[in-house]
């Protein structure tokens, strides 16, 4: 049995402790807002956030996640201290600058994003290149890149 | 032949089949009316459901993969209905033949009977006229405004108003004519009463359905051309939304399969012994053309895949590869070829022109991957000898025929969910739809539990239907002032659901002779972005700017003298070339290039800067688009089209490349095949629409062909160098090598 913490819950599951945690949350937490992209860590479709920084969770044994603060697109706005049902800022500007296509990727997206500018609230081109990595094939990144800038400049 | 054409015979057969299809129309609204409608609900015209408490829901057949149709169709119908937008919603239509897209039979109509072939398969031809359209229910061809949206939820929008509205006339007793709509709300000035539409809906559905009500004129506009917020975008970042692959179902397996790398291979043999030793795994099944492993959960399937090792046989195409392919296309490119356009005398015309006076130059591109984000994924069940399977499939009607089809089953007992998919780009119809095939075998070995199967990427990347590599040679003479008398030009057509007439320029070249050679291969080949344009976009745009470039004209200047004065396709260039600033200065080595393709009823220039980098990677600095669709329905959401067509595009001309060795495909995942990211998508993307008279065209595709002829004639204005290979890096190394 391995003890995860998952938004803020002490959730235990009966896997193998090589099993990556993309599974686990998927399959056996039934948290399905992170998603499958490569299983290679090359596409970020799958990140979350482990004790506050964006890892992707397709090559994260859940054994190196046991006792971390886990938090996943469903939790993202309570980790923030927002109230249930409500969106967190990062969520908010997706919103408002309908970034979205197919939305597949947004969750890794919005996850990669909203550790950056916890970490970064004002950062340069450079760095939201180097931290948001993931991949969208319907082609939102000037519209990523907007919101990112609009969130960092109302920081 | 232009397109695959299909012709109901005469004048005679089309009158009848206008009566058999309202005939047909009217049974399935009261189907239509059975599977949606419940207390307190009424259905109007087959597709608009109008509850007690105001409630307009609009059922939409096609599946929202980001394109935003389900908001644009819901906008178009609701516009013609006067209904208040805040109580609007569109649900996707059930997958069944009560909402087959008879609209976009009409489109097809209007269009001259031109049935699209990727449509191949998705109609049935054994039944009669009219029930050739019962299985449609596609998401494809940019249609869903231009066919769906104008032909379909204007009318049907219009329809419900106009049986509302005389509805309350008859409650009333008064004159239709003097009853206005708003809001959702009729009202009768003269008495002041009024009456909302959750009042009258009942009243009116008993009434007919008027066949051609009055649409409004573009003035009258009061939710068309909107941005109003998307319906589908706060699911998308909650993470609540729930696409094919976030299926849960009580008892559901995981699965996960391998297929003969080299396309047309079967398994041969596999020992299941090694799968099996590993905790989860349930089951190995042996496949006609692939091994599959049945376990908990994907991991444990995945594990259990890649402890075996199948043996496959390779079809008689394990020698294959693109250069053998390259090779023997370039060979059969000097055959004459099948006319498929002809004007003049191309032939005579450059046989009379003195031999410094006559182009040529050969392209070529090769296999692209869809690589859409979410990998191909089905679930199915048996059970009672039902079969139901759950997925994001472009094609929810054709892909339920194909799965009757495939498990021996009576479409009565096959039911097919169509979820919401995470990209598609024309992978996920049912002409390639073997992964449903897959699922609905691996689920008879399951039954009654339910399976989820997932390919992994590597498999996604292995078994793609690919945007064909193909090539072509293109001829021109220069008359005394330069400007072309003749293109002659022979290219590669790969049988298969890619062709479209992309081939056909705009310019006003007296001899033209276009023609194609068939060539073959075993790679299975698909429908992707733009189908053929992709390539015909690239080689035609690239080689008038090699006449051009010969003439030493501008390469602006040179199109839009080809161009009727007053055309769209004119205005478009113009618009492009304006906005961006053509012919103002650039930093030194950043060249600008342009480029004009129309597809799909949509006429589009790109105008692209950009520069060479020191490793041959070709750097954007700068996209200005101009689009002429006709009118906008939602603004927001077309640029955003247009702005995805344009990074994918770039993606595509720049570094994506599949290659086949030894039979199989090269390239397994991202890592090698290198889609754009953020920090190489341009800074500066602008798309302006130019609002024409012209009919409604589509969105989804047309702003990516012009993106790789733009960029590359940009490279050449840089660099003087042409790349007439894709993609731009690798012929960019071989140029440096």
């Amino acid at each position: 049995m391995t003890a995860l913490k998952v938004n803020g819950l002490l959730r235990t599951v009966d896997v193998d402790p090589d099993t990556p945690l993309l599974w686990v949350l998927r399959e056996d937490l039934g948290l399905t807002g992170t998603k499958f992209g490569c299983g290679a860590a090359a596409c970020g479709a799958c990140t979350v956030h482990v004790d506050g920084a964006p890892v992707r969770s397709c090559s994260m044994p859940v054994s190196a996640a046991a006792g971390a603060d886990i938090v996943t697109i469903e939790g993202l706005a309570a980790s923030a201290g927002l109230a249930d049902g409500a969106l967190h800022p990062v969520q908010a500007a997706w919103i408002d600058l309908q970034v979205p296509q197919c939305g597949y990727c947004q969750s890794g997206m919005i996850m990669a994003t909203a550790a950056l500018l916890k970490k970064t609230p004002r950062p340069t081109d450079a760095e939201i290149d180097d931290a948001i990595g993931n991949l969208c094939r319907c082609g939102t990144y000037p519209r990523v890149r907007r919101a990112i800038r609009k969130l960092s400049d109302t920081t | 032949m232009r397109r695959r054409t299909f012709l109901v015979g005469s004048v005679a057969a089309v009158g009848g089949l206008a009566l058999g299809y309202r005939a047909w129309t009217n049974a399935f609204e009261a189907q239509a009316a059975q599977l949606v409608a419940r207390n307190g609900e009424t259905l109007l015209g087959g597709w608009v459901k109008i509850g007690t408490d105001d409630t307009v829901t609009v059922y939409v057949p096609h599946v929202d993969m980001g394109q935003g149709t389900h908001t644009a169709l819901a906008m178009m119908l609701a516009e013609e209905l006067d209904a208040d937008w805040s109580h609007v919603s569109a649900e996707r239509a059930p997958g069944e033949k009560a909402f087959a897209n008879r609209f976009l039979a009409e489109g097809w109509i209007l269009q001259g009977w031109r049935l699209p072939v990727f449509l191949d398969g998705a109609i049935d031809m054994g039944f009669g006229e009219v029930a050739r359209f019962i299985n449609l229910q596609i998401t494809g061809g940019s249609t869903a405004v231009r066919f769906t949206g104008q032909v379909g939820m204007r009318i049907v929008g219009a329809a419900a108003r106009a049986m509302l509205i005389e509805a309350a006339a008859r409650r009333w007793g008064v004159s239709a004519q003097e009853l206005v709509a708003a809001h959702s709300i009729v009202t009768h000035a003269p008495s002041g009463r009024s009456q909302r539409y959750g009042d009258l809906a009942a009243d009116a559905a008993r009434l007919s359905v008027p066949a051609s009500p009055p649409l409004k004129p573009r003035k009258d506009y009061k939710i068309i051309g909107r941005s109003v917020p998307r319906f589908d975008i706060p699911a998308k970042v909650t993470g609540a939304l729930q696409y094919g692959i976030d299926v849960q179902l009580p008892g559901m397996l995981a699965a996960t399969v391998k297929a003969a790398p080299v396309h047309g291979g079967k398994l041969a043999s596999v020992d299941p012994t090694p799968a099996m030793r590993i905790k989860g795994v349930e089951r190995v099944i042996a496949l006609e053309n692939a091994v599959a492993v049945v376990a908990r959960g994907y991991w444990q399937a995945s594990r259990g895949l890649a402890a075996l090792e199948p043996v496959f046989t390779d079809g008689g195409n394990g020698t294959m590869s693109s250069q053998s392919q390259a090779a023997q296309q370039d060979q059969i490119l000097g055959a004459g070829g099948s006319s498929r356009h002809k004007a003049g005398d191309a032939d005579a015309a450059l046989k009379a022109a003195p031999a410094d006076r006559v182009i040529e130059a050969s392209y070529r591109v090769p296999f692209l991957h869809h690589a859409a984000m979410e990998p191909i994924n089905a679930t199915a069940q048996f059970k009672d000898g039902r079969l139901t399977v759950w997925g994001g499939e472009q094609d929810a009607l054709g892909s339920k025929a194909y799965l009757a089809k495939v498990s021996g089953l009576s479409a009565a007992n096959v039911s097919l969910i169509a979820l919401p998919v995470g990209g598609s780009f024309g992978r996920r119809i049912a002409l390639t739809a073997q992964h449903l095939h897959q699922v609905a075998d691996i689920a008879r070995h399951t039954a009654p539990q339910p399976v989820k199967m997932i390919w992994s990427r590597e498999e996604d990347f292995a078994q793609g239907a690919y945007r064909p590599a193909v090539a072509s040679r293109i001829s021109a003479a220069l008359g005394p002032n330069g400007m072309p008398t003749a293109w002659s030009q022979v290219f590669i057509d790969i049988p298969g659901p890619g062709l479209n007439d992309g081939f056909l320029i705009p310019y006003a070249i007296p001899n033209q002779s276009i023609r194609s050679v068939t060539s073959a291969t075993h790679v299975r080949t698909g429908t992707w972005r733009s189908v053929a344009h992709s390539q015909h976009g690239f080689w035609s745009e690239s080689f008038i700017d090699e006449l051009a470039a010969a003439a030493g004209r501008d390469p602006f200047e040179y199109r839009r003298e080809l161009l009727a004065p007053a055309s769209r396709h004119r205005r478009v260039l113009e618009a492009a070339a304006e906005k961006a600033g053509w012919g103002t200065p650039l930093p030194a080595g950043v060249g600008r290039g342009i480029a004009l393709v129309e597809s799909f009823g949509t006429i589009v220039a790109h105008v692209v800067e950009a520069s060479l980098g020191r490793r041959g990677v070709p750097s954007v600095h700068r996209v200005t688009a101009a689009v002429d669709c006709g009118d906008v329905c939602h603004p927001d959401t077309a640029s955003a089209q247009i702005e995805g067509a344009i990074v994918m595009g770039l993606s595509a001309a720049i570094a994506e490349e599949i290659t086949v060795e030894r039979g199989a495909i090269v390239q397994k995942t991202f890592s090698d095949y290198p889609l754009l990211t953020l920090a190489s998508t341009p800074p500066h993307i602008e798309v302006h629409f130019l609002r024409s008279e012209g009919p409604w065209g589509g969105l989804g595709e047309p702003g990516l062909p012009p993106v790789a002829p733009a960029l590359a004639n940009a490279l050449f204005a840089a660099t003087g160098r042409r790349m007439r290979t894709l993609p731009l890096i690798a012929a960019a190394h071989r140029a440096a090598g």
